[in-house]
């Protein structure tokens, strides 16, 4: 790791200044960043801890749905009443991310700002129509997510919330990377009322959405209706751990899975 | 009344208070005064020229103390890093040994050879000086794999080793096995290969080292299985120390696993650097440098052949091996794919002619050297998917294949054609208390249940015998050992009766501190409270030559009752002089010498005190002092042997395989700690399970990086991976040449477990033709090998 300078703002009008910094960097739970640092992957000049900063925890039953502060410990989301309640699918999904550490310190914000294409949260974001307000705007869920490791926010623009809609029936189904955890592959389904989503992570350099398995579903929402569904292995992510074709097989079985799991 | 802490009792492991309360002293929580850092600059290619080095910018970092390099070590006259085992080739000739420097002098052989040290007040500084020196390399073309090395026109890794091959060597009767092929009715026929694996002790590799310029003495203290393994191999061939003035103390170590047998380049640089920075110099290997640079394991590739008469009897095998030893020979490299291996290809079978052969070759990768198990599971894998291979050539049920050509229990002591002489064992034993535990006969109903879930259900089955107890010298060195094999012990009474015991083994896992200590407390009477073990120091123990090879309790704890036995005659005499009696006239007891056919009795506390207040010792006969020291070589190697029984599910659509059951039935001989052999079984088991499904080490074959640098890709078995175990052991069958009985059980888990789950998985495959899957299966491998027979099951 190399000598950074620590900050701990406790607003959120004091972390926006402090990301003004010219190699300024955002902490959240510190996940992937804590480890890019010790490998020195990374050099930032300034780490700004967001812990301290009241404005960005919570979760709210809001509009029907969910708004869940930035600031949520992954563990918060997978035990809170309030979600298991609201969205069960979204506390499983939290429930199901890296192991009991990561839980522990991991965010919501970290994680969908971060937009690893292998991490889980990318695809409730889409699946559940969610929409991500941050220190100047929001942002639709469906426009957040641009690329690997990239979102529309702006460079120093801070996520504070992210609102989720509440389905009718939702699951998350993932295939894990047996070595890191990760996803290799995760699927999650939402229905509200005749409209269906899949939100797939893991597959591709980006959350996608599984347009043909939405229709079936809508018109259908059974697995079997996925029967001879698949989607293109061009262009999908490969690797030591699963080929493309492997990836564009498991979209359909973690899809199905999903639905069945919804009910 | 039977001794509550001695021999054959679970006591809880005594040296786990302090590992699990974080109070455990390991290499790296060591600091002194003065005590400077130690970073490696490694190279970043597999194979490369250095055409310079430029450290001044380096130097200058804040905190740098100095910038080492090969050429100073050179200067220093620092030598060579010995190899401990020699093989001859076919032909005769000796193997190529190519020299092995600290730090690498003109080229660089693999990733993460080390190129330069960089010393400094903090760890920190040194990272930072360390990236700042700039080596200038001229990259050269590299061979990333075993096949690779021996295709023509291959790069050569060392320039006096013509195609890359260190030795071709070759074991058994040839033409016998050429005749009885034949004549043969059937033959089973394999190609595999048993993958390279990176070891991962839990603690990684560390090492300080320390000099006094007053006296003279140098001390190394380091992650090792044996240090005076290490005292001698790098005081006498790489830095040229004399044993009394070069201290290696081993502390808590964490984990082993083979990797930290050998002798380091870091251990010599940290030693020398001490002295040439008249500071202490500490050097703790990141997780990544333990990933590049610990001794991997296996590597082999390997074809099998197998001959049978019209009954399935088993007449001949032949095996021919490509072993990847990496770029440079690790302490006992030679050795594992040789003697460790091929004379282990006899399994528990009475197969009548034998012959493999083994290339070992060069590679631009990690050397490769001893990891739990070293040669013995890379026989095992490969017998037992051979012997399943020839099941189904037979059409015969895979236990019957097996029991049918066991070496019955009347043949013993069996000599078999590779070497080794079997003491004892009963094969069909283990199978028959296996069977039951797994319910064999109800097999067939889970697969149908699982079929009717559209998964896939198979069992499979591995018998192991092991050759342990790491060996008897004079063996050991007509076979090209360069070190002798024996182990030694000295048990200290203390005037109060207290105990101390000096072991040659070491513990780095296994729990000496208390199986020791319950074999002394057994044979004394006394409390286990009061025995001491002390292990791991050069200054303290009179010689050893440590841990591997599951030799502490065979070869160690046999030295510790030659120990007693020394302790005990001693005894004898001051209690017949307490007693006034004839020395012939005093039986012992459970620590208690009674003067025959009386009540006169003393116990061992007692004589211990006269031991040491010996007013009135008639001292022509009797010295004072009650401590002892004794030293011991086996007759043989000791031989383990086991049955291990795995039950699989497979899910077709994911191609993931779930561990349903498995069942574990091993002969250690006698067992002195049911508690740690059942978790020594556990952990070898996961580790066998590991290779199975999960652990691949992969280098790219042309470049020779290695892709599964981290824990991101290179998968380790987790707790969640594997079922609760059956674990069964039976002591009717003890060693017949050592005073306790015991063989060992530190590797028998890792042996059988790996042909166990891949016997399972073929077996769940079977329907779709499949006869053999190379390790490890993952789920893309499975899924895929499920799609492509899918069509043609279809098609038929």
């Amino acid at each position: 790791m190399y000598a950074f300078t620590y900050q701990r703002p406790t607003s959120l009008a004091d972390a926006a200044t402090a990301i003004q910094a010219e190699e300024a960097k955002l902490l959240g739970g510190g996940q992937t960043l804590l480890p890019t640092l010790k490998q020195r992957l990374a050099r930032p000049t300034d780490l700004i801890d967001l812990g301290a900063i009241a404005e960005l925890k919570g979760i709210r039953e809001a509009d029907g749905g969910l708004e869940i502060g930035a600031f949520t410990r992954h563990a918060e989301v997978a035990h809170s009443d309030l979600v298991k309640r609201v969205i069960p699918a979204l506390a499983s999904l939290a429930e199901g991310i890296g192991d009991r550490q990561v839980r522990n310190m991991g965010t919501m914000g970290g994680s969908i700002a971060n937009a690893d294409p292998s991490a889980d949260y990318p695809s409730a974001v889409v699946a559940l129509k969610a929409t991500v307000t941050t220190d100047r705007r929001t942002i639709a869920g469906d426009d957040f997510f641009t690329g690997m490791f990239e979102t529309a926010l702006e460079p120093g623009e801070i996520v504070k919330s992210v609102r989720f809609s509440r389905p009718d029936k939702a699951a998350y189904a993932k295939f894990r990377n047996p070595a890191s955890r990760y996803a290799i592959v995760g699927v999650f389904v939402a229905r509200f009322g005749g409209e269906v989503r899949v939100a797939v992570t893991g597959a591709a350099g980006s959350v996608f959405r599984a347009e043909a398995f939405e229709t079936a579903l809508a018109a259908d929402f059974r697995a079997d209706a996925l029967n001879g569904l698949s989607v293109e292995a061009d262009g999908l992510n490969a690797d030591i751990h699963a080929s493309a074709d492997y990836r564009a097989h498991l979209v359909t079985v973690m899809a199905k899975r999903a639905v069945e799991a919804a009910g | 009344m039977a001794n509550p802490n001695g021999i054959g009792a679970s006591v809880r492991r005594r040296e786990d208070q302090r590992f699990l309360t974080g109070r455990g002293n390991y290499t790296d929580d060591f600091k002194r005064l003065n005590m400077t850092h130690a970073v490696h600059v490694r190279s970043p290619y597999a194979h490369a020229r250095i055409l310079g080095i430029d450290f001044a910018d380096a130097a200058a970092m804040p905190g740098v103390v100095a910038v080492l390099t090969g050429a100073d070590m050179e200067a220093d006259k620092v030598g060579s890093l010995p190899c401990g085992w020699q093989i001859h080739s076919k032909d005769g000739s000796p193997m190529k040994e190519p020299p092995h420097y600290p730090l690498a002098r003109d080229r660089v052989r693999y990733v993460g050879d080390a190129v330069a040290v960089v010393i400094a007040e903090t760890r920190e500084q040194a990272r930072d000086a360390a990236e700042m020196v700039v080596v200038d390399y001229e990259e050269l073309p590299a061979v990333g794999s075993s096949t690779r090395a021996i295709a023509g026109g291959a790069p050569l890794v060392h320039d006096d080793a013509p195609d890359n091959v260190c030795y071709d060597w070759h074991l058994g009767d040839k033409a016998a096995v050429d005749a009885a092929f034949a004549n043969a009715a059937h033959v089973a026929k394999i190609d595999l290969v048993n993958q390279r694996l990176v070891p991962n002790a839990m603690e990684p590799r560390a090492a300080m080292g320390e000099y006094d310029q007053s006296s003279g003495e140098y001390t190394l203290t380091t992650t090792s299985q044996n240090p005076h393994v290490t005292r001698l191999l790098m005081g006498a061939f790489v830095l040229g120390i004399p044993e009394h003035k070069l201290r290696v103390v081993a502390p808590d170590v964490g984990g082993g696993f083979g990797s930290k047998i050998f002798h380091y380049g870091e251990e010599a640089v940290v030693t020398w650097a001490a002295r040439k920075v008249g500071r202490p110099v500490k050097w703790t290997a990141d997780r990544s440098e333990s990933f590049l640079t610990d001794a991997h394991g296996r590597d082999h590739v390997s074809h099998a052949e197998l001959a049978m008469d019209a009954d399935g009897n088993f007449l001949a095998l032949r095996v021919s091996t490509l072993a990847n030893l990496g770029a440079y020979l690790s302490t006992f490299a030679p050795s594992i794919p040789t003697y460790l291996y091929a004379t282990l290809l006899a399994g528990q079978y009475k197969t009548p002619a034998i012959y493999a052969e083994v290339k070992a070759v060069f590679t631009n990768t990690a050397p490769v050297d001893a990891y739990r198990g070293a040669g013995r599971p890379e026989a095992c894998y490969l017998i037992e998917r051979l012997v399943d291979v020839a099941a189904g050539v037979m059409g015969m049920d895979k236990t019957e294949m097996r029991r049918r050509n066991f070496v019955p229990k009347e043949a013993m002591p069996y000599q078999t054609p590779v070497a080794l002489q079997y003491d004892t064992g009963d094969f069909a034993k283990n199978l028959d208390i296996a069977l039951p535990l797994v319910d064999y006969p109800g097999f067939q109903q889970r697969r149908a249940e699982s079929k009717a879930r559209g998964k896939l259900r198979g069992i499979g089955f591995a018998t192991y015998i092991e050759a342990c107890g790491i060996a008897p010298s004079n063996v050991a060195g007509a076979l090209g050992a360069r070190a002798g094999l024996y182990e030694c012990a000295e048990v200290r009474f203390h005037p109060t009766g207290s105990v101390t015991v000096f072991t040659g083994a070491h513990s780095h896992g296994q729990g000496h501190e208390t199986t020791f200590a319950q074999i002394v407390a057994d044979r004394f009477g006394i409390p286990i409270e009061n025995v001491e073990i002390v292990h791991g120091d050069t200054n303290k123990i009179p010689f050893g030559m440590g841990t591997y090879g599951s030799r502490s309790l065979a070869v160690g704890g046999s030295a510790l009752v030659k120990a007693m036995d020394k302790v005990e005659r001693k005894a004898k005499k001051i209690a017949a002089h307490m007693l006034e009696a004839a020395e012939t006239d005093i039986e012992v007891k459970d620590g208690r010498f009674t003067v025959a056919g009386t009540d006169k009795s003393l116990g061992i506390g007692d004589i211990a005190l006269q031991a040491y207040v010996p007013h009135n010792f008639p001292l022509d006969e009797l010295e004072p002092g009650l401590d002892e020291q004794a030293f011991y070589d086996p007759k043989n190697f000791t031989y383990p042997n086991g049955c291990h029984v795995c039950e699989v599910e497979i899910d077709p659509d994911t191609g993931v395989t779930t561990i349903v059951s498995f069942a574990a039935v091993d002969d250690f001989g006698n067992v002195i700690n049911p508690l740690i052999v059942e978790g020594q079984v556990h952990g070898g088991l996961v580790q066998g399970i590991g290779q199975a499904l999960y652990e691949n080490c992969v280098y790219d074959e042309e470049s020779g990086q290695l892709v599964t640098g981290s824990y991101m890709d290179y998968c380790m078995p987790r707790a969640d991976d594997v079922p609760s175990f059956t674990v069964r052991y039976h002591e009717d069958q003890p060693c017949t040449h050592n005073p306790l009985g015991v063989k060992g059980c530190g590797e028998a888990g890792t042996i059988g477990a790996a042909a166990a789950v891949m016997n399972a998985v073929v077996d769940a495959l079977s329907d779709y033709g499949v006869t053999h899957m190379d390790m490890p299966a993952t789920p893309e491998k499975v899924w895929r090998t499920i799609r492509d027979a899918a069509p043609a099951m279809a098609a038929e």
